[in-house]
């Protein structure tokens, strides 16, 4: 069986394999969507379609040895990092062969052999965190960096600048990488938030900040390599915010009927599978044709997959007992 | 042993452990170059450095989750909260986050920070600085919630709090701070395990941090023969001694410096009373505060968290009667 850490160092220098993972992740996201429409997933979920190159470009950029703290929108993020579409759909569906042994949901991703901390529910939840794992490999004299995703909403949350701010006194080795996907819930970005160029919060304090291409996985290295050279080298944390937009709702129950008319058709055009595809045919790596194999495949393959998973063990009832306090001889 | 006040005992604590393990930093607001508002940091910075021991903005949420983000990485941050009030701008970081990475990263993970914030009231701080507010941890599975009586258990828990794999949450009755008291420095507490402050037969009076102090010159002004559990841990409590107790006495006291309503001793009474039923003399109750905010008027702060007058009032009353006895505020005609 394939590792995430596999999965993961797959990724490294290799486009078609960037490009067959952004696949993955936008036929994986039709599937949860589908599956939940079925009810076979409870709860909710939160779709990141439009949002692969974003994620691919850091799990390229970063090692995974450095961590990340990441939001509910948590998919994508997952499956980039490493994590298998098995234990993620396990996850999102809540069997014992999910990455949090089903206990979790499918706002909870973790895996800790890819740097992936356990994914927060809560708006900039993992922002103070994300910079606490920085102190932690700026005093251990560790090269490792902590990153913080989050999205346009988290801006306004005060856990935003409780952590830049103190990243910036302390010097920490953390990069916050804002996903601005336009919209925070069902909120427009323009009704919520003055500014709509998120990264220049940092100037106050002090914090070298950059926006990039969330849409282009070459743009998302370029801009997220020189913060990760910044803190990896001593220079302390950067702001990165990357232009997205959200092509689905917030959640599940969102029909996202509150969009200006013509904003998601312009965005599609910026899709980021679209980009990266045009690139690919012109550097010659792929055809047409291999691409719509791929897709299909792929579509055959998560199909296959979810069959398999719902009929995966549910979690023993001693599960609802584990891993609230750590076992006295775990270590101190 | 060494005589030293409490805020001493913590100062010793805090660098026994950083001695012993170079994974404890530690920081907070005005801890380092100030050592301390209460002086519960001096000689901290000094000894063990800047990467160490940091001052921090005034930001609890951030240098909270620091400590949360921090100890998932290995280290063993320990953070002072001045205040406990000063926790609720940092409560998801606590609650949310900390309590529950280990569950959420399928056991992968532990977060061993110790949170130690000063509590209570005594001296004249107002509502917003004079709360215990105990209550809002105790019912958050994931953490573990410490309060020390005397210069012994505030060294000693300190030392058992940091040692933990766990978040720990170590609250420190302020009124305490300069109390003098001898400490063995070779005692580390075991985190769940009662501390008998007196034996006896009569009556067994479970109380926490100060309110020790108070049921222990209750006690003696009564003239009883008590069992006085210092509870030390509020979760996971020590059920083992508090129902063996009440078990040898027949009757049960709990004195708490909280609000009457949703209180750790509510806990201990209901499952004292479910499980020693048939044993009982009469009937478990509390001690407790008011349903009010902490006043700053110094009269009526004497009268808000349990006295020994009024300890030894419903001592006297659980021994000759029965039921309950009425709190002082509806026995005195204030309030209802």
């Amino acid at each position: 069986m394939t590792t995430s850490l596999e999965r993961r160092n797959a990724l490294y220098g290799n486009d078609l394999a960037c490009y067959e993972r952004m696949v993955e992740i936008r036929e994986f996201e039709k599937i949860t969507n589908a599956l939940f429409a079925a009810g076979s997933i409870r709860g909710t979920t939160h779709l990141a379609v439009g949002q692969e190159a974003l994620a691919l470009g850091m799990a390229t950029t970063l090692q995974p040895t450095d961590v990340i703290a990441g939001t509910y929108r948590s998919h994508a993020l997952a499956l980039a990092f490493g994590l298998t579409p098995h234990s993620v759909l396990g996850e999102i569906m809540g069997k014992a062969t999910g990455c949090c042994g089903g206990v979790g949901g499918s706002m909870h991703m973790c895996d800790t052999s890819v740097g992936v901390l356990p994914t927060s529910a809560i708006i900039g939840g993992g922002m103070p965190i994300a910079a606490g794992a920085a102190l932690a490999f700026q005093v251990q004299k560790s090269k490792n960096i902590g990153v913080a995703l989050f999205g346009d909403g988290a801006t306004n949350i005060g856990a935003f600048h409780e952590s830049l701010n103190l990243a910036a006194i302390w010097k920490l080795p953390v990069v916050f990488i804002c996903d601005n996907n336009v919209y925070g819930e069902y909120s427009r970005i323009n009704t919520t938030t003055p500014i709509e160029d998120l990264h220049k919060r940092a100037e106050s304090f002090a914090m070298p900040h950059m926006a990039i291409d969330g849409m282009d996985i070459h743009a998302v290295r370029k801009g997220v390599g020189e913060a990760v050279d910044r803190a990896r080298s001593g220079g302390g944390p950067t702001l990165v915010e990357a232009k997205t937009y959200r092509f689905s709702g917030h959640s599940r129950a969102d029909q996202a009927l509150y969009r200006p008319e013509g904003e998601l058709e312009k965005w599609q055009k910026r899709d980021p599978l679209l980009v990266t595809e045009q690139d690919l045919i012109a550097r010659k790596l792929i055809t047409q044709d291999q691409i719509d194999q791929m897709k299909s495949t792929m579509e055959a393959d998560l199909g296959a997959l979810a069959k398999k998973v719902e009929s995966d063990p549910e979690p023993e009832l001693s599960a609802m007992f584990s891993n609230i306090w750590t076992p006295a001889k775990a270590g101190k | 042993m060494t005589a030293m006040r409490v805020r001493q005992a913590i100062v010793t604590a805090l660098a026994d452990e950083m001695r012993a393990d170079e994974n404890v930093i530690f920081f907070g607001e005005d801890v380092a170059e100030a050592e301390g508002p209460f002086k519960t940091s001096e000689g901290i910075l000094e000894e063990f450095g800047p990467v160490r021991v940091r001052d921090t903005p005034i930001s609890e949420m951030g240098f909270t989750g620091a400590a949360v983000g921090a100890a998932m990485m290995g280290l063993k941050p320990v953070v002072e909260i001045m205040f406990i009030e000063f926790l609720g701008v940092a409560l998801d970081q606590v609650v949310t986050e900390g309590a529950k990475m280990r569950y959420l990263s399928n056991g992968t993970l532990s977060v061993p920070m110790t949170i130690r914030a000063s509590v209570g009231s005594g001296l004249g701080f107002g509502c917003q600085h004079s709360q215990t507010l105990e209550h809002w941890f105790a019912s958050t599975p994931g953490l573990k919630v410490l309060m020390p009586s005397d210069a012994q258990s505030a060294y000693s828990l300190l030392r058992a709090a940091i040692q933990d794999p766990d978040p720990v949450i170590v609250l420190e009755p302020r009124i305490l701070y300069a109390e003098r008291g001898e400490v063995d420095t070779s005692i580390v507490t075991k985190i769940g395990k009662a501390s008998m402050r007196s034996t006896g037969s009569d009556i067994t009076i479970v109380a926490l941090g100060h309110m020790v102090n108070i049921a222990e010159a209750a006690i003696k002004a009564a003239g009883v023969s008590a069992d006085l559990v210092d509870l030390q841990t509020i979760i996971p409590w020590d059920r083992e001694t508090v129902l063996a107790s009440v078990k040898k006495t027949g009757r049960l006291i709990v004195v708490e410096e909280a609000p009457q309503s949703g209180g750790w001793g509510s806990e201990i009474v209901a499952i004292v009373t479910a499980q020693l039923f048939s044993s009982l003399k009469s009937a478990p109750f509390r001690i407790t505060t008011p349903d009010v905010p902490v006043p700053f008027n110094g009269g009526l702060e004497a009268r808000f968290a349990p006295t020994s007058d009024d300890v030894v009032r419903q001592i006297k009353h659980a021994l000759t009667q029965s039921g309950a006895p009425q709190p002082w505020w509806v026995a005195e005609g204030v309030a209802k």
